[in-house]
């Protein structure tokens, strides 16, 4: 296996993918001349040409409408977002035809489309720039949400998505970008709604996805030395959701602590924590702890802003709260 | 002349209410029906109506305050009537007149000793024997902590299925929560469980077997049927040697379907039922229902568990369709293809092991049917026939009634016919 960074990951699957149907194009601001904002589509315009990798205004909602009028008409478009931030422009057309077109139009009308970009905080860029998306676009039926966390899972979560006939909203993070991993370099796909046990673990299950799995994985890491086991299980696909292997490692381990980036208040995590008290409430040996965003806007302030975040040490507590483990 | 206003039952487990709100005060004069006061129940706020017109002469249970179901909170009567003697005459209504009497002093919670000392203008002589019954209706809603107890949702399901009493633990979570570890450590150092533990603590369980829906359905029948039905037994001998004979030629002369002791003893029992409707009845809580068909239900074993599918009006169809009847039962019964309609509605059921050399054995119930037979197995014995002691073929069959509805000589009378029926088949024309 090759060990590649996220950003080749991606590169990789729309390559391939656009190699293997000539459907396939992108469009997106400055992924052509610039080659990406954050160079994930570096070297697309000189392999594919300016009719399948098109640099668009800066116009999000009209450039997902025309995504969205081509996937009605047979291509398979990807549309890039610089960030999930800028899609808030698109909503509109996300939500109304995007996701709901199949199902107006009796099925007639299929949606091939992926709108891919980078989710959630990176740094310094407060209130308005840091936002997670995950719960808002799994919060609406026809939508597939996928959020990786590994360069492996990004490239076989990327392909499967370009192949499916459904819109999906693949969250990426400029963070995570040059993070490296192990990628099979044989053809490499993995089933959307497909969760993954990142790390076995007999006390504690843990669901996290994206970026914060680093930050699971290392108060983990630190846990173990204190002779507590975690298990890491990292959902990939947000919608629809594998709550059958969330629930089988809670019946297992008998707590649960799921840490998310973004917002508590109707949550990706709150809806976790409703399946896990109605199909394991015989098996809880604790509440369902979930560990956030704090519920305020992101701070500017670099040190407001890493207290704001989920952490290590706030992973920690809460693993330790459900172990009911004083310190 | 004055008339008591009582605390009302507004709901079938109210046992005590609270008055919300007194919508008339004293010397306020109130037509019947109309609305005096407001109650709390278990279940609702109700409208309490007056019962009579008159004057209310006296409020008795002040608003905020609770009263037992018949206690008196209200005297309505004429302008100028005297109440005491009423209130006085009233040895188990006092307690909450007292009570609200004291009600404006007693702002502390535990006036229960003042609360005493109130009281002996009912009877001096005897105030501290009052007290412990005073205290009992006070405390009730407290001692009700069983719901107060905090473990999580495992612990109570880990006690559960241990047997261990989860009122016996300390637990060791936050504000005393029972988590895993104390029950852990519960069944590893053994811990009084409770009256009836589904194993006894900290004993191994070599397997633990989930519960299908008959069996779940079997165990509340029976547990229901055993714990509110008062049953007896009637037991007697039948000399099987005629009727045993009548079948080898009924089966001899038809061979459309081999008819079984069993079916012999569904048609058998029907005659009898026939003539005894008393037994032909069911307790419907305010009456008795006596049927209208003779409907008889027959238990038929399964691997795991019994139904009793009910061969319908058999008063009104020979033997060889009542045989028919039960084999494609059992059958039926044994592939679960049997309809809910089909093992309901049963005058009474027969219960038959004597093909596992069961003697004689007493069997429970199936509700709403008041009686069930339980037949053993038929077994050579000495019988004195006609002054001569002979070899006799004889089978013990018990009744259980339900005696709400059957009565012991009813029973009997029942058996009796059952009985002289199976020994001589001819008795059935009669």
């Amino acid at each position: 296996m090759a060990i590649i960074t996220w950003r080749e990951a991606l590169n990789q699957a729309m390559v391939e993918e656009m190699e293997h149907d000539e459907d396939v194009f992108i469009m997106g601001e400055e992924i052509g001349l610039y080659q990406g904002a954050y160079k994930v589509t570096a070297g697309l315009l000189q392999k594919f040409g300016e009719k399948r990798v098109i640099d668009t205004p800066i116009v999000e909602a009209s450039f997902t409408g025309i995504g969205i009028g081509a996937a009605m008409v047979g291509l398979r478009p990807i549309v890039e977002m610089m960030t999930f931030n800028f899609s808030i422009l698109a909503m509109d057309q996300i939500f109304n035809n995007a996701a709901k077109m199949r199902y107006m139009s009796g099925g007639q009308f299929k949606m091939p489309m992926v709108i891919r970009g980078p989710n959630g905080a990176a740094h310094g860029l407060a209130a308005t720039h840091s936002q997670s998306f995950e719960s808002f676009y799994a919060h609406v039926p026809g939508l597939y949400v996928i959020a990786p966390s590994t360069p492996a899972d990004a490239k076989g979560l990327l392909k499967s998505a370009i192949r499916d006939d459904n819109p999906v909203i693949f969250l990426e993070s400029e963070v995570m970008y040059g993070q490296k991993g192990e990628v099979p370099e044989e053809e490499h796909t993995i089933p959307i709604g497909e969760g993954d046990v990142k790390r076995e673990g007999k006390d504690v299950t843990v669901v996290t996805w994206s970026k914060m799995y680093y930050v699971v994985k290392q108060a983990a890491d630190e846990l173990q030395e204190e002779d507590i086991d975690v298990e890491i299980i990292d959902p990939r696909t947000i919608r629809p959701l594998d709550d059958e292997m969330i629930i089988d490692s809670v019946k297992k381990t008998n707590r649960i602590v799921i840490v998310e980036e973004g917002w508590p208040f109707a949550s990706v995590s709150s809806e976790i924590a409703t399946r896990v008290q109605q199909k394991a409430f015989d098996y809880l040996d604790a509440p369902v702890e979930r560990v956030n965003q704090a519920d305020v806007p992101m701070p500017y302030a670099s040190n407001l802003e890493k207290a704001s975040l989920p952490s290590v040490a706030r992973v920690k507590k809460a693993i330790k709260k459900v172990l009911y483990i004083e310190e | 002349m004055a008339i008591k206003v009582q605390m009302p039952k507004l709901s079938d487990t109210m046992e005590e209410g609270k008055i919300l709100k007194w919508l008339k005060k004293e010397g306020d004069q109130v037509e019947q029906g109309e609305v005096i006061a407001e109650v709390e129940s278990d279940k609702a706020d109700m409208e309490l109506e007056a019962f009579d017109s008159g004057t209310l002469l006296k409020i008795v249970v002040p608003e905020g305050k609770g009263a037992s179901v018949g206690n008196v909170i209200a005297i309505i009567g004429e302008e100028g009537e005297k109440v005491d003697d009423l209130l006085k005459e009233d040895g188990e209504e006092k307690k909450e007149v007292e009570e609200s009497k004291k009600e404006e002093k007693d702002e502390e919670k535990e006036e229960g000793k003042e609360e005493k000392k109130k009281e002996p203008e009912k009877e001096k002589k005897e105030p501290e024997k009052e007290q412990p019954k005073r205290e009992e209706p006070e405390r009730k809603p407290a001692a009700r902590d069983d719901g107060a107890i905090k473990a999580s949702p495992l612990a109570r399901k880990m006690a559960d299925e241990h047997g261990i009493d989860l009122k016996a633990l300390d637990g060791s979570g936050p504000e005393g929560r029972i988590v895993k570890r104390d029950i852990e450590k519960a069944i590893e150092e053994g811990v009084p469980g409770k009256a009836e533990p589904a194993a006894p603590a900290g004993e191994p369980v070599a397997e633990t077997i989930e519960l299908t829906g008959m069996r779940k359905a079997i165990a509340r029948r029976m547990v229901e049927s055993k714990t509110s039905v008062p049953h007896f037994y009637l037991t007697v001998e039948i000399d099987m040697t005629r009727i045993m004979e009548a079948r080898k030629r009924i089966n001899d002369i038809q061979e459309e379907s081999k008819v079984s002791f069993t079916d012999i003893m569904i048609k058998i029992a029907a005659q009898a039922l026939l003539k005894h409707p008393r037994v032909n009845s069911y307790w419907a809580e305010d009456s008795i229902k006596r049927r209208g068909d003779v409907n008889i239900g027959i238990a038929v074993a399964l691997d795991d568990g019994l139904i009793t599918p009910v061969v319908r009006n058999c008063d009104k169809k020979g033997i060889i369709q009542i045989s028919k009847e039960t084999k494609d039962y059992a059958e039926r019964a044994r592939n679960r293809k049997l309809q809910p309609e089909e093992y309901e509605g049963g005058s009474i059921t027969i219960s038959n092991l004597g093909m596992y050399d069961i003697e004689e054995f007493s069997a429970i119930i199936n509700p709403p049917e008041s009686s069930i037979l339980a037949t053993g197995a038929i077994v050579e014995k000495p019988v004195v026939r006609d002054g001569q002691l002979a070899v006799g073929r004889t089978m013990r069959v018990t009744m259980s009634c339900d005696h709400r509805v059957v009565d012991g000589a009813v029973g009997a009378e029942f058996l009796r016919d059952f009985k002289r029926m199976l020994e001589d088949p001819l008795v059935t024309m009669l």
